[in-house]
């Protein structure tokens, strides 16, 4: 068996399960179905289905005229039929042409689904949005195409899992950490959030826990809208990354903090009217990041800049219950 | 209950982000002070604001809110739209005020 590999020692379990969930979720019928398949006209007759049903060892066909669906007819009518002695009339005289149970090409696989399993039956004709016949769709279609898509993610994380675990294991140090260093602009609120996504999803990426990334990206943006709120010319938010430890650090050039213990109070702000206008400026920010990490200090000199270094411990044990998840209080 | 099932059921307008309504709803959470929603919005929540700044959209990607809703029919800036877009958050619009918005999703038991 091959070892998971997470540079931060332990994975996030949601993922797999997720991607599954967006698979069924985002998978259209036209993807999975089968688009070919054997149809017949209403004036075929009962014994042209058996053929059919015989030669190609299917237990129904849908029934089209121009392309258009018009009915089902399945082994049951060819029973009825035979019963009745009735083999040389139309396939019109015993299809279901009401109320037909199909499927649309544009859905989810997941709605073809439902409706297998609310009606029981075993195949839908699968028409596009003009009503015109496509495909046909079986329950073992959509059980295939599914065990495919599984297969690929698997290889692909596999994959992904051997690159990253090749480079770090050849990789020679005491302590081997991943930098990510992001440029933060004074002002720019288009761009407020950017460096902190970027961070939680590199940490996903790496196998931390939805929590863990959570509290970071969460004590991330509150220093990122700062640097965009309040220094002189923006600054840099570096994130040093190690196994049992998580480290970002916000830094800047000016103009520095007056009193440092005022700015660490709740509800203390200097945010101008138009910035709280905008949703900032709450004075919660650094209470935020108090709640979210593991510890935090605040270096500020007036005239020279601001230094914000916020630590959070890896546990593997992390969980939406954790103390620390930065949830409501 | 899914987003989606709640928009039908507010008639709530969708302005960014429908192909993103299946996502479940946990709960929901109401402010305007950005910093407010950071601590105490859970994700899977229904957010409803009368902020529209596309910042909304920043924090609603990082928290995993299940949608954005604006309340009182304010308009949004394209900018925000087109962020949510991108990001593939639900923005959700109510003509309604927060609080009979809020009102009328714990009658649908949320």
């Amino acid at each position: 068996m091959k070892r998971e590999f997470s540079f931060l020692g332990f994975t996030g379990r949601g993922g797999a399960l997720s991607k599954i969930h967006e698979l069924v979720r985002e998978m259209k019928v036209a993807r999975v179905m089968t688009s070919s398949f054997y149809s017949l006209a209403p004036t075929a007759t009962m014994k042209e289905l058996e053929d059919l049903l015989r030669e190609h060892r299917i237990s129904g066909a849908p029934v089209v005229v121009n392309d258009k669906l018009v009915g089902i007819v399945s082994i049951e009518d060819l029973i009825h039929a035979l019963e009745r002695q009735e083999l040389d009339a139309p396939v019109a005289d015993f299809m279901t042409s009401e109320e037909l149970i199909l499927a649309r090409a544009q859905e989810p696989v997941m709605e073809a689904l439902r409706r297998f399993e609310q009606t029981g039956i075993g195949r839908m004709p699968v028409v596009n949005g003009q009503g015109k016949l496509v495909g046909i769709i079986t329950r073992g279609d959509i059980t295939m195409a599914l065990l495919h898509a599984l297969q690929d993610l698997y290889t692909e994380a596999e994959q992904i899992q051997d690159r990253a675990q090749f480079f770090f294991d050849a990789l020679e140090s005491e302590a081997t950490s991943l930098q990510l260093r992001y440029t933060v602009e004074k002002g720019n609120f288009a761009r407020g959030g950017d460096a902190s996504a970027k961070i939680k999803r590199a940490l996903l990426r790496i196998g931390a826990s939805p929590q863990l990334s959570r509290r970071v990206a969460i004590a991330t943006y509150e220093a990122e809208m700062n640097l965009i709120i309040h220094t002189d010319a923006g600054g840099l938010i570096l994130a040093d990354i190690q196994p049992a430890e998580i480290t970002v650090v916000a830094q800047d050039s000016g103009p520095g903090i007056p009193d440092v213990e005022l700015a660490r109070q709740p509800g203390y702000s200097t945010a101008t009217s138009a910035i709280r206008e905008m949703g900032f400026g709450a004075g919660m920010g650094l209470t935020n990041i108090d709640r979210c990490t593991d510890s935090m200090s605040l270096w500020s000199v007036e005239g020279v800049g601001t230094r914000l270094q916020m630590v959070f411990k890896v546990t593997p044990a992390e969980t939406g219950e954790s103390e620390r998840d930065c949830e409501a209080t | 209950m899914k987003v989606s099932q709640v928009v039908d059921a507010l008639e709530w307008r969708v302005l960014a982000g429908a192909g993103k309504l299946d996502s479940e709803v946990n709960g929901g959470y109401v402010a305007d002070l950005l910093s407010c929603v950071m601590a105490g919005a859970q994700s899977g929540d229904l957010w409803i604001t009368l902020q529209t700044h596309a910042n909304i959209v920043a924090v609603a990607s990082l928290l995993n809110i299940s949608a954005i809703v604006v309340a009182e029919g304010a308009p949004v800036p394209e900018t925000t739209l087109s962020k949510a877009e991108e990001q593939g958050v639900p923005v959700l619009s109510t003509a309604e005020p927060v609080y009979q918005t809020v009102a009328r999703m714990v009658e649908l038991g949320i």
